[in-house]
């Protein structure tokens, strides 16, 4: 905490009340312009029609009927939520640069980075000979409203991978990461870090997580672990879809959260998700969808080249999400479009990707962000939407919840930051783990070639979709949304290598170790967190 | 004629040691069977314990054999009263006359799974009467194939079939769609005994997706709506590497997700209602023979109500493995049948469960055992469980002797 006169106490609680007002101020601004707001407006209004309100006491008779009818409930949901997207407060000095990214060096990798893509798609943009933007004609655009709800039986087009960024290159430029302030030695010790990813952040440890998520423990009921059947349902199902039941009714954002660390039972999942994303289904919401569906009609992007081919290489060739290949292009398509998303870039360490819009006669050019949501799709992204496929089928819902999941927590995937659930921090975070914890196997697994995290960063960057069987999947998820932090992955993939580590000792090649974790179908997820977590010795 | 000549039997409870088989098939069975322990194949007239046939051979060989009482066979000798569609909706019609009259209206309703379907030609002018009344509704026409008068024939037989007549059914216009796409479930149910029924029912089974998505416009495109596998395989857009299979479990999970736990749970038990009602249909119609077992493959639709629809029961259902996964189940699908028939006298009788398989009647509804705290509640629940978890090799290694001569692992 920086204050303009260290001694001062007083100015030191000023600052912390001042920071708060601020945040409330921002959070104020940011409500003032929605559809809640208005509706809370009209709800006021029509309360001073009712009998019970009096002049002398109008404040607390309007917050109390607000209260009555579940709008105070809907006001602190969306608060909540807005809590989870604020930007970390800086120093009231520091130029916004600093709260997407503090580090120089990681926001210099991370342009870099940027810069990568960007000469990757102007290259496929050349190379196709297609325009990054251009308008459908017109007979264009009624077949592709005709084809909406089947563009997957669309023929593949050219299988060319080469445009579309694989985990292989992001890898690379994370394991080249180097903190320029931190002299160090090229010497192997046992201090050192034995892993790929050589910068030093801070990230937990077990007994540090052990304190952060209680809930994960051993004296706490867990689906996934306790509604096994061989465990009597009263014992903890029972009850906890019971409270489940109560939260939904109650529509408590935050209680829903915190309900999710113990698991969502199935038929309760996708409300809670829903509140806990604090997405709702209003009629704006839908026509918000429809206006999004209804720029992809009007443009072609390139950028839906690199969709097309990912969900064809990906989801389609999935055993299970191949069923939602449709619904994929329906999310993907339009939010690539969706000019919301830009919002996150205020706490993202990436910078949307601009590009010169010249006109007809080439002499004007403004800088426009390309695609206009800013996110380029790579390799693996449809992976993202498929497992949400399982919990919702209307289109505008499915379309809100995975907005608001990428923009609280999976964007941290694919962006070079310091973040405690950036891909950065996770990858560390697991290999700190695995060293610490199974050194034994570590060590091994370094010297015949096989460093771990070459296995690991596949499943840590699609936070495991596609690799788990869904009901596995979705119970972790149940925890990133229920810890608020992607940690949780982390410590899952230290957690496989832990399981199959007597396996793993024998290998004698990086072939052969992919080959012992290259199918995960049939893992049960909590069990092997718990006992990673809370039954280590340390 | 075939004579089987009288086989020294060491009885058959007492734990043979030696199974002699004979298989008329050449898929997944061939191997379950070969990989048994201390079952030996033999060939042509040899002496047979366990005749794992095709319904050919049934016909040809059935009536002319003498069985000693511990053979075993798969087919019951009438089946096609239940998997010929012209015989199955006779059976069902009379056996719903049977339960108005006796006992009311409500319980009859509860055999209405069936699409309304007439045989054609007999039954021509009540169905044209029909097809008036609904204007606008659709109906698809199923050939019923024979080899011969009997009428059978397994489902990779289908293409050389000849038809000989047809039945109307109508058309399911609401199917429920997945993302788009219409499917059927495959279930399997094994039956021991007619009199008095025993029925077991598989926990695992599968959602077959039609390749293309539904809509009742391309009702010319016979791909999208016939979801058999094996029609699909000749559609243009079918990738055999995609497999358009979900387990049985995904399903339920799926459903749960999107309709609640109560609502899926009471789809299940009217898909139990239609395997129950549908054998006591045929009850007394089929030759009940104690050397006789069959597993069944039901075909059932969803519609969007979520009421289920009975479209076919076939009694030799497609063996042949699509893929690693269809193979694994499979595999363990016949291996847990063979555990069931017992020829190695291994089971006391009133097992309730044996691997993925558990006992959905015997003689009437079957239960599960409830624990002491809930002797309390008068709740009984069904013992079937589709589409649910089940821990196999764990429940066989504490439910199973060892096969003479082999160690516990």
């Amino acid at each position: 905490m920086i204050t303009e006169n260290p001694v001062d106490i007083t100015s030191v609680l000023m600052d912390e009340s001042a920071e708060l007002s601020v945040s409330v101020t921002q959070i104020v601004q940011r409500l003032k312009g929605t559809h809640l707001h208005s509706q809370l407006e009209k709800q006021a209004k029509e309360c001073l029609h009712k009998p019970e309100i009096k002049l002398e006491t109008l404040k607390d008779d309007v917050r109390r009927l607000l209260k009555a009818s579940g709008w105070e409930r809907k006001l602190q949901n969306a608060v909540y939520r807005e809590l989870h997207i604020l930007p970390p407060s800086g120093h009231p000095r520091a130029p916004p640069e600093h709260t997407k990214e503090p580090l120089e060096y990681m926001c210099k990798a991370q342009v870099n980075w940027e810069k990568r893509i960007l000469k990757s798609l102007n290259s496929m943009c050349t190379e196709l000979g297609i325009p990054l933007a251009r308008k459908r004609p017109v007979p264009e655009q009624k077949e592709l409203t005709n084809k909406w709800n089947e563009m997957g039986t669309d023929e593949p087009g050219n299988a060319d991978t080469n445009n579309l960024t694989c985990s292989r290159l992001h890898l690379d430029v994370l394991v080249g990461l180097r903190n320029p302030n931190n002299e160090r030695s090229e010497d192997l010790t046992v201090r050192s870090h034995w892993g790929l990813i050589q910068v030093s952040l801070n990230v937990r440890d077990i007994p540090q997580m052990r304190e952060m998520y209680p809930e994960l423990g051993l004296t706490y009921g867990q689906l996934g672990i306790d509604d096994h059947t061989h465990v009597p349902p009263d014992l903890f199902e029972s009850e906890h879809i019971h409270i489940g039941k109560k939260v939904v009714s109650e529509q408590d954002s935050a209680a829903a959260q915190q309900y999710s660390r113990q698991g969502c039972p199935t038929g309760l999942r996708a409300q809670l998700w829903s509140l806990i994303l604090n997405t709702t289904n209003d009629p704006e919401d839908i026509t918000h969808y429809e206006q999004l569906k209804a720029r992809v009609i009007n443009h072609d992007l390139l950028v839906d080249n690199l969709i097309y081919k990912d969900v064809k290489l990906t989801a389609s060739n999935d055993d299970y999400y191949f069923v939602f290949e449709d619904y994929l292009y329906q999310v993907l398509l339009c939010f690539s479009r969706d000019t919301a998303v830009l919002e996150h870039f205020s706490y993202n360490s990436a910078t949307p990707p601009k590009s010169c819009i010249q006109n007809k006669s080439g002499s004007e050019q403004c800088a426009m962000v390309y695609p206009p949501n800013g996110v380029i799709p790579f390799h693996g992204f449809s992976m993202y939407v498929a497992p949400l496929c399982f919990l919702y089928n209307e289109p505008s819902t499915l379309y809100r919840v995975f907005r608001e999941m990428y923009i609280r927590y999976l964007f941290r995937l694919h962006s070079v930051s310091s973040h405690p659930s950036g891909i950065v921090s996770l990858c560390l975070q697991f290999e700190r783990l695995l060293q610490t914890h199974l050194p034994q196997l570590f060590y091994h697994l370094r010297e015949i070639g096989a460093q771990p995290l070459r296995i690991a960063f596949k499943w840590i960057v699609r936070a495991f979709s596609g690799y788990l069987s869904t009901d596995q999947l979705l119970l972790l998820w149940d925890r990133i949304l229920g810890c608020d932090s992607l940690e949780i992955v982390a410590v899952l993939a230290a957690a496989v290598f832990a399981f199959r580590a007597e396996n793993l000792m024998e290998v004698t090649s990086l072939a052969s170790a992919e080959a012992v974790l290259a199918d995960l179908s049939t893992l049960k997820v909590m069990p092997l967190l718990q006992i990673f977590l809370f039954a280590t010795s340390v | 004629v075939t004579n089987l000549p009288s086989q020294q039997t060491a009885g058959h409870k007492g734990g043979r040691s030696c199974i002699r088989y004979r298989c008329g098939l050449t898929n997944t069975i061939q191997d379950v069977l070969n990989q048994r322990p201390g079952w030996v194949e033999v060939k042509d007239d040899g002496e047979w314990d366990l005749n794992w046939c095709d319904v050919g051979w049934l016909r040809e060989n059935f009536d002319h054999s003498y069985m000693e009482e511990h053979v075993r066979i798969c087919h019951f000798r009438n089946h096609y009263e239940l998997t010929r569609k012209n015989l199955m909706v006779k059976n069902l019609k009379r056996y719903r006359k049977t339960l108005e009259r006796e006992a009311g209206r409500l319980e009859a309703s509860k055999c209405d799974f069936f699409p309304c379907t007439f045989v054609l030609p007999s039954e021509y002018h009540i169905f044209v009467e029909e097809f008036k009344r609904s204007p606008g509704s659709t109906w698809i026409m199923k050939p019923v194939s024979v080899y011969s008068s009997d009428g059978s024939r397994s489902e990779e037989q289908k293409d050389e079939a000849q038809v000989e007549s047809y039945v109307a059914q109508r058309y399911i216009e609401n199917p429920y769609l997945i993302a788009g796409r219409k499917f059927d479930l495959r279930v399997y149910v094994l039956v021991t005994s007619y009199i008095a029924l025993k029925a077991w029912l598989y926990r695992d089974g599968f959602a077959r997706f039609s390749n293309t998505r539904f809509s009742l416009s391309s009702i010319d495109d016979q791909y999208v709506h016939l979801t058999n596998v094996a029609v699909q395989k000749t559609s243009p857009d079918y990738d055999p590497e995609k497999g358009c299979k979900w387990q049985m479990q995904q399903l339920r999970q799926y459903l749960t997700a999107k309709h609640g736990f109560e609502t899926v749970q009471t789809l299940f038990k009217e898909i139990d209602n239609i395997f129950i009602r549908s054998l006591l249909s045929v009850q007394k119609t089929i030759i009940n023979d104690k050397h006789c077992f069959e597993l069944y493959g039901y075909d059932i639709l969803l519609d969007q109500d979520l009421k289920p629809w009975l479209i076919e029961v076939n009694a030799s259902p497609s063996l042949t493995a699509s893929s690693q996964e269809d193979y694994d189940l499979k595999y363990r699908l016949l291996e847990d049948t063979l555990h069931i028939v017992d020829m190695e006298g291994r089971l006391t009788g009133k097992e309730k469960r044996v691997g993925v398989f558990d006992l959905m009647w015997n003689d009437g509804p079957v239960h599960m055992d409830v624990g002491l705290e809930a002797l309390g509640s008068s709740c009984l629940v069904a013992n079937t469980h589709l589409g649910c978890v089940n821990d196999r090799q764990k429940q066989l290694q504490q439910l199973l002797k060892p096969f003479p001569g082999q160690k516990r692992t």
